[in-house]
């Protein structure tokens, strides 16, 4: 009986290899730093760096849940649209009931409803993620604009926009809640046995199913875990601008997609980490961030982010092609 | 007895009532509710108004039924549309405006076609880049404005007539003609229904997949870029957020239709009654005075129905 021994030796073996993959992304990161330092003067000013860092917050608290979905080979395209509904229902809790902890718990909820709703729409109607995930996309985006009827909510409670535009010893707020999720996700993914789970059904359902694997609630659990972090991010959007409307979150969904694929998430599933995700987050941020310095129209902003998702995919397909 | 009761559910849920059921329920909902929908102007304006949702959801079939699927068809229209606006206002030319959106639909057909077959991107994901690039381009060529000053020749090929017929539902028919002979009458078609059902078995015969693919989703640029010339004439004017989320119609109304999303079965006909299903829908949803966004709601919820009837029919 040596399998046991093996699978040691192939996980270390596995993990250099991971570590090499993150290193080329880390690597992609500081040569896009460089170029973006050469060409602005202000990019590397300390307020400029802390903004990215408070963006990459935001993204990598959305991508992060996604990228337990695309671990298990899902996708969740409705993450930007949730952001949209959990803001404006944090919103006007906030506002009728003057509680930023009701408030909350209201978005976050929300959120975790929504992504709930995408888990039974997965495993119970058995629909294909990106098709259930894309219809709930469009009713969120229909039920928010019918909520709001074209009005804005805005001025919320000092306190409360601590959370997104405050500063702790010099830093963003919305940085520590990165780390911690980081922390947790990190941890979640790789040391628990419903993280290895999560693992097991994206690298091969039917064979995780026949280990006693619960795929269906562990895959319910995904979705709505990506809900519940649209609806963190949500509020971390809310307290920043201090104003909620309608089409909130609406532009944050291919970011999304793209900072899991950029960092090495394989849309397969099976492959990939919560910490690469970070690195994809940090990426995208530092390119539209560069983008926005460069004076580029916002225009080009979902053009590049498209040919960046795609140009992933195919970076992905190589390396697995050359793996096998 | 469970023989007994799977017969009767697999007759009940069989595609033709299926569709028909919702078509039917749909309209004798409304015909009570509101006094405007069965008249004969309402119903002449329901089937104008589905064209050009018919001319996308066609090939969104025939996309689908490869177990593929495109979800940047209504970026790709509203960009066509933008791009046939200027040439038509620059040019004076209707006809080399129209031929500048096909060719527009043409080259993102191509594009997501040699993306997804030689590159081997998953079709939803390609799709979903190429939507972030013409919805981009869409924006960076107006800058957010609409295109205006379209002659008044064009607005006629939407507000026309012909023996009587408006000319969008002539349109509408030949286009469900020229499909239904492809799918069905054609060894294009009979590819098509392998590429979803039997991919394998197409490649033992030695027909190349990835051509047949190519020209799927070229098939459905095409028709994106036909569309544009009906939407264009149907607002007389091109706006960079017109035709967007077009696409999620046209999904429904295959779903509702009864096409498949994994074993690659098709049937167009329950896609005609699936376009008018929605069609159908809004219209009654405006006699309502439901707003827009709540009406994306209601055929979200259509679709989940539909799709729900399907996932019963896949456990027979």
């Amino acid at each position: 009986m040596k399998t046991a021994a093996d699978m040691v030796t192939h996980s270390r073996l596995a993990l250099s290899g991971d570590i090499l993959q993150m290193l080329y992304r880390l690597l992609a990161v500081v040569l896009l730093c460089a170029t973006l330092a050469m060409l602005s003067d202000v990019f590397l000013t300390t307020n400029n760096l802390l903004n990215v860092l408070r963006q990459t917050a935001l993204l990598f608290l959305m991508a992060s849940g996604l990228t337990l979905v695309i671990l298990t080979a899902g996708l969740d395209l409705s993450v930007g649209a949730n952001i949209a509904l959990s803001a404006c229902l944090a919103a006007s809790v906030i506002k009728t009931t003057g509680s930023p902890l009701l408030g909350m718990a209201t978005g976050i909820g929300c959120g975790a409803m929504v992504g709930l709703a995408n888990g039974i729409l997965v495993t119970a109607l058995r629909i294909p993620s990106f098709i259930a995930t894309y219809g709930m996309m469009w009713m969120l985006t229909g039920v928010t604009y019918y909520y709001m009827a074209g009005e804005t909510i805005h001025g919320f409670p000092p306190g409360f926009r601590q959370l997104g535009s405050g500063y702790l010893l010099g830093v963003p707020t919305p940085v520590y809640v990165m780390v911690l999720f980081l922390l947790i996700g990190a941890l979640f993914a790789q040391r628990t046995i419903w993280g290895q789970q999560i693992y097991a059904i994206g690298a091969n359902p039917v064979a995780a199913r026949l280990s006693g694997v619960p795929v269906e609630r562990r895959l319910a659990l995904v979705y709505a875990v990506s809900g519940a972090m649209a609806g963190l991010a949500s509020l971390i959007i809310l307290a920043r601008i201090n104003s909620a409307q309608g089409d909130i979150g609406e532009e944050l969904t291919l970011p999304a997609i793209a900072a899991v694929l950029v960092g090495g998430t394989s849309l397969f599933g099976g492959s990939g980490t919560v910490a690469g995700t970070l690195i994809g987050a940090l990426f995208l941020t530092i390119l539209l961030n560069g983008m926005n310095l460069l004076q580029i129209h916002s225009s080009w902003q979902p053009l590049v982010t498209g040919c960046i998702i795609l140009l992933a995919v195919w970076i992905d397909n190589r390396t697995r092609r050359i793996g096998e | 007895m469970s023989t007994g009761r799977l017969t009767f559910a697999s007759v009940s849920i069989a595609r033709v009532p299926g569709v028909a059921v919702v078509l039917a329920v749909l309209c004798v909902g409304f015909g009570a509710t509101s006094p405007g929908f069965a008249t004969f102007a309402n119903i002449a304006n329901i089937l104008t108004q589905s064209t050009i949702l018919l001319l996308l959801a066609l090939p969104m079939t025939v996309i689908i039924m490869t177990e593929g699927l495109d979800l940047s068809m209504g970026a790709v229209l509203t960009f066509a549309s933008i791009v046939l606006a200027i040439t038509v206002v620059t040019t004076g030319s209707p006809m080399l405006g129209f031929l500048a959106a096909l060719a527009v639909g043409f080259c993102f057909g191509l594009g997501n076609g040699m993306l997804i077959a030689v590159l081997d991107i998953p079709p939803f994901i390609t799709t979903l880049g190429t939507l972030g690039i013409a919805q981009g381009l869409s924006l960076l060529v107006t800058d957010g404005q609409s295109v205006v000053g379209i002659p008044r020749s064009v607005e006629s090929i939407y507000s026309g007539t012909a023996v009587g017929i408006p000319m969008p539902v002539i349109i509408g028919a030949l286009a469900y003609g020229v499909t239904h002979t492809l799918l069905y009458h054609t060894r294009f078609g009979t590819y098509v229904f392998a590429l979803g059902g039997n991919r394998e078995a197409l490649r033992v015969a030695g027909i190349s997949v990835r051509a047949m693919l190519i020209r799927v989703y070229v098939f459905g640029g095409l028709m994106a870029g036909f569309a544009a010339l009906l939407m264009t004439a149907r607002l007389n004017s091109a706006h960079p957020t017109a035709g967007i989320g077009m696409e999620f119609d046209a999904i429904a109304a295959v779903a509702v239709g009864g096409t498949s999303f994994e074993r690659g079965n098709g049937w167009l006909f329950g896609t005609l009654l699936g376009v008018i299903a929605v069609g159908v829908l809004r219209n009654g949803l405006n006699l309502l005075a439901v707003p827009s966004s709540a009406q994306v709601a209601c055929i979200g919820a259509l679709v989940i129905i539909a799709l729900f009837i399907d996932g019963l029919r896949t456990e027979r």
